[in-house]
């Protein structure tokens, strides 16, 4: 029947909402698998329970809303959402801490307002705020890298295997003693540190990397990998995650202070540590609710860059890029008002 | 080598323009039937002045042009009218419209010997009036009587003559084959257009697809001394620039070639361009050299339905599905069938829609070359449209704010410099039909501002007869006012057994009475040409004092008739004066009481003719 009526255009290109947000899924891999070897299956196990409540979250909201559950569950979107607040959480993180954290993200944060692509919110970070503000204990117990485990090994802290950390998740195996277990992360320790040089500080914690925080400095090159292929692939522009970069890097550098006791510590030390690589790449670059114009994405990373190091160094928190990113996503309507790109014949 | 200026945005779908050129031009030959719709161009349609059962030749006139943004239509071969009606026509609408049917005769004769002119020797308006009497409207898309756009400004003004090859919507290769197989004519219409805006640079944009041509081209833009022409140092240049859609909308490609932008809501004209498509060029050398009207136009039948896509000369007003039918056309793989291209053609619903003076394509797609959309997802506001706008829109804003209607923030970011072109759907990984929601927002909008000057239009006569009523009732009080006044001072009177109380009611009355008048005189209209102070107070009664009123004009009439008819003259003055002020307003409010209007202006102006005839008649009494 060739009689139809459809409106122009009719030619379209193959991509489509799914496979862009496949895409973003795939990306965060590289980041994961750092993460996965850094810290053990923890990572997994998160982003494992993140997936199932995060899709059967979807799927009750789509259906309270009567609307077509498989259409909506294809569009990925919460794929995306499960997978970054499963990276976000301390590694083993309790299964109820998730299901809490997902029912902020998917219902609250997305469903509320409307649904995909109607949320003023990233849900990610909503679910993280929420969790952090309301578990501080749970949301700061961060597994020490494994590597330092074994140097602990006479603690009698042993490396949970896959099914083991599933366990843990799910608390039917206690969490191993946690002295030894966990450890404080690079960021804290910078955070609490007013006596020690840099130099110093890092001889004395061995959670120090080369460059940030270890484990860390690889996560963030895994998470910078990832952004760099989206890039590649035009998932989204540069103008966001590179603003973001530089506002950190420049503020680092300016209250770097040679490295001081005072020092906030050092550009490299912030890009590669906490989830400055993962926030710059993957949390700001949702378009959904970040600025839409490129100039309206400089000013918005910079934002976020600039709010990072002013937590980080002044705030209560050793890392902030979810209160960024949510703080931002407050002015993006206003950075839209004032950043509408000169239209073709306007002066 | 010029430098040439990129665009923003813009896409670069699959050209599939390859099918389509492997053969040469091929004659379409001649239907059974002509289907000639009487609007093909943008502007009043033309007005049939043939009738059903007349014999028509090939080239004579069927319809002629009303008013100056039109263009006739001639017949395109010789045959039979059996019909003038509504037919189904091509049109994104898919409304009928008035169409004059011939049936060919295949003898395809012409209505004049063929001649041959030299351009030369005519004048600007002689060209002007060939190119409009020719039926010549832009064969580019829009359909805008080309005569109009080159008679608009003194060609002193215009600096560059910009000739648009782009073609740059995929699979049309109409302009393609016209630049490859008919350079000679393309440089004659380029030196006719030339001669009339009289420009200092010619530019001929081409895409770097089709370099096959520019040889040829400048050839033939050689054979011409466009100096001589011109009487400037004219340079005439075919430039190319890289492919990329849009770059064939008139405001890109004015951009990509000077670096310039047409502001907003002006004509390229503001900076001294004048931009035309090749199509049209050719049609101009064919009616100003060959006195050949606008009869038939070069489209591509194309798309893998077709099993022979090939480039046609068309006669105008052929049915599709007679061109269809030779391309070898498959009904059961078509999935929709597209005039124009994929990017900003429209859907036929009818196969026996003709070819107009606008159709460079017709597209007859598959399922798996041109899928069926999918429904649309979520907005998730990527901003993969914005990277692709060439107007530096923001489509998902537009989007965003279509949804909930808000007019005025579309028209805040712009929704009116939109040119529709498609690059933000074709990019849409939501699948979302965006340019649908901006026409719709577009429509939107003008109904919006027709309403509103409508509203305005009726609050003004709303508050006219307010005042007219108010005026009314104030008499009427007043009136009352006077009566009762007088009749309690007649009552007091009569009973005149307290003069107190008499002389009280006394007052009374002449107080009412003077209320009565003043407000009387207050209210009257201020352009009654009779003064209203010179009412007969005395007479309360409305029609009483009109007539007493009148008796007194009379008297004095009768004691100075030269004032008397001076008088009249003034008040038909005035009279006429006030029904051209009504007219002009019916005019631009467009009101259908325009008639009756110019009707009431000439009463007045002749009553104003007699009444001066009666004044100069009794001076010329007085002075005898």
């Amino acid at each position: 029947m060739p009689l139809v009526q459809i409106t122009s255009p009719h030619a379209h290109t193959s991509q489509s909402t799914s496979s862009v947000m496949m895409l973003v899924a795939i990306a965060t891999l590289p980041g994961i698998a750092a993460l996965t070897i850094g810290f053990g299956w923890g990572t997994i196990t998160n982003i494992v329970l993140s997936i199932i409540f995060a899709l059967a979250l979807e799927a009750g909201a789509v259906s309270l809303r009567k609307q077509p559950i498989e259409f909506y569950l294809r569009d990925n979107s919460a794929l995306v959402t499960a997978i970054l607040l499963g990276i976000a959480l301390p590694p083993y993180a309790s299964w109820w801490i998730i299901l809490t954290g997902m029912l902020f993200a998917i219902i609250i944060a997305k469903h509320l307002y409307g649904g995909l692509g109607y949320n003023p919110f990233n849900p990610a970070m909503v679910g993280y705020v929420v969790l952090l503000i309301s578990f501080p204990v749970e949301m700061t117990r961060w597994p020490a890298p494994l590597e330092l485990v074994s140097g602990l090994s006479t603690s009698g802290v042993s490396k949970p295997t896959l099914i083991e950390s599933f366990g843990i998740a799910l608390r039917l195996i206690e969490l191993p003693s946690i002295d030894g277990f966990t450890m404080a992360t690079p960021l804290d320790l910078l955070r609490q540190n007013d006596a020690l040089m840099i130099s110093d500080l890092k001889l004395t914690y061995p959670q120090f990397g080369a460059q940030g925080g270890l484990v860390w400095e690889w996560a963030n090159l895994g998470f910078l990998i990832g952004g760099l292929f989206l890039l590649y692939r035009k998932i989204y522009t540069w103008h966001g995650p590179v603003s973001m970069l530089v506002t950190l890097s420049l503020l680092a550098a300016i209250f770097y202070d040679g490295g001081s006791s005072n020092s906030g510590g050092s550009p490299m030390l912030h890009l590669f540590s906490g989830a400055t690589m993962l926030g710059a790449w993957f949390i700001l670059t949702d378009p959904v609710s970040s600025a839409v114009s490129n100039k309206g994405r400089i000013i918005f990373g910079a934002g976020i860059g600039a709010l990072i190091f002013i937590i980080r160094q002044w705030g209560n928190y050793p890392d902030s890029v979810a209160f960024a990113v949510l703080l931002m996503n407050f002015s993006a309507p206003l950075i839209d008002h004032y950043t509408q790109p000169k239209t073709y014949g306007h002066s | 080598m010029r430098k040439i200026w990129d665009i923003h945005g813009g896409i670069h779908p699959p050209e599939n323009k390859a099918q389509s050129l492997d053969h040469a031009i091929e004659s379409a030959g001649i239907p059974a039937q002509l289907i000639l719709p009487v609007s093909q161009h943008i502007g009043a349609a033309a007005s049939p002045i043939v009738q059903v059962g007349d014999a028509v030749l090939k080239g004579q006139c069927i319809a002629e042009a009303v008013g100056p943004v039109s263009v006739p239509i001639h017949a395109p071969s010789s045959g039979t009218i059996t019909a003038i009606e509504d037919r189904p026509i091509a049109h994104p609408s898919g409304l009928d419209d008035l169409c004059i049917v011939i049936d060919t005769d295949g003898k395809d004769t012409w209505h004049q010997p063929p001649s041959t002119r030299d351009f030369t020797q005519l004048d600007k308006a002689t060209l002007v009036e060939l190119i409009r009497n020719h039926g010549i409207a832009g064969m580019g898309g829009a359909g805008f009587p080309t005569s109009i756009k080159l008679n608009m400004r003194e060609p002193s003004s215009i600096k560059t003559l910009i000739l648009n090859g782009t073609e740059c919507e995929p699979y049309i290769t109409s302009d393609h084959v016209l630049m490859r197989e008919h350079s000679r004519k393309l440089a004659q219409g380029i030196a006719i257009l030339a001669k009339l805006v009289q420009p200092e640079e010619i530019l001929l944009g081409v895409e770097d697809n089709k370099l096959d041509v520019v040889a040829g081209l400048q050839d033939a833009l050689k054979q011409h001394d466009f100096s001589a022409l011109t009487g400037k140092s004219t340079s005439a240049e075919v430039i190319t620039f890289p492919t990329k859609y849009p770059s064939g909308g008139e405001k890109q490609l004015i951009e990509i070639l000077t670096g310039k932008q047409v502001p907003t809501g002006s004509l390229p004209a503001s900076l001294g361009i004048v931009c035309q498509n090749l199509g049209t060029a050719a049609a101009i050398s064919d009616a100003v050299i060959d006195d050949r009207p606008l009869i038939s136009r070069i489209t591509t039948v194309t798309g893998q339905a077709v099993a022979k896509p090939r480039n046609f000369e068309v006669l105008l007003g052929t049915p599709v599905e007679y061109l269809l039918a030779r391309s070898s056309y498959n009904a059961s793989t078509n999935n929709r069938l597209v005039m124009g291209g994929p990017m900003m053609g429209f859907t036929l619903l009818d196969l026996t829609m003709p070819v107009v003076k606008t159709t460079n394509c017709i597209l007859a797609p598959t399922e798996a070359e041109l899928p069926t959309p999918p429904p649309a997802q979520a907005c998730i506001r990527c901003g993969l449209c914005a990277e692709a706008c060439p107007a530096s829109l923001l489509p998902q804003q537009l989007f965003w704010f279509a949804q909930g209607k808000e007019l005025e923030k579309l028209e805040q970011h712009n929704i009116a410099d939109c040119i529709e072109c498609g690059a933000c759907s074709y990019v849409c990984p939501s699948n979302i039909p965006l340019v649908q929601y901006y026409r719709a927002s577009k429509a939107e909008i003008r109904q919006r501002d027709a309403d509103m000057q409508q509203a305005e239009h009726a609050k003004l006569r709303f508050d006219a007869r307010q005042e007219r009523l108010d005026r009314l009732e104030a008499e009427k009080i007043a009136a009352r006012q006077a009566r009762q006044a007088k009749a309690a001072a007649n009552k007091a009177a009569q009973a005149g057994q307290d003069p107190k109380a008499a002389a009280v009611a006394a007052a009374l009355a002449r107080v009412g009475e003077k209320k009565s008048a003043l407000e009387a005189a207050n209210n009257a209209p201020a352009s009654d040409p009779i003064p209203a102070a010179t009412l007969a107070t005395d007479i309360d009664d409305p029609v009483q004092r009109a007539i007493a009123k009148r008796a007194t004009q009379q008297q004095v009439d009768a004691a100075t008739p030269a004032a008397a008819l001076q008088r009249a003259v003034e008040s038909a003055e005035a009279r006429l004066e006030k029904s051209r002020l009504r007219l002009s307003n019916a005019e631009t409010e467009q009101d259908n009481n325009v008639d009756a209007y110019k009707l009431a202006v000439d009463k007045c102006q002749s009553k104003l003719n007699q009444a001066r005839a009666a004044l100069d008649a009794h001076d010329a009494a007085q002075n005898l």
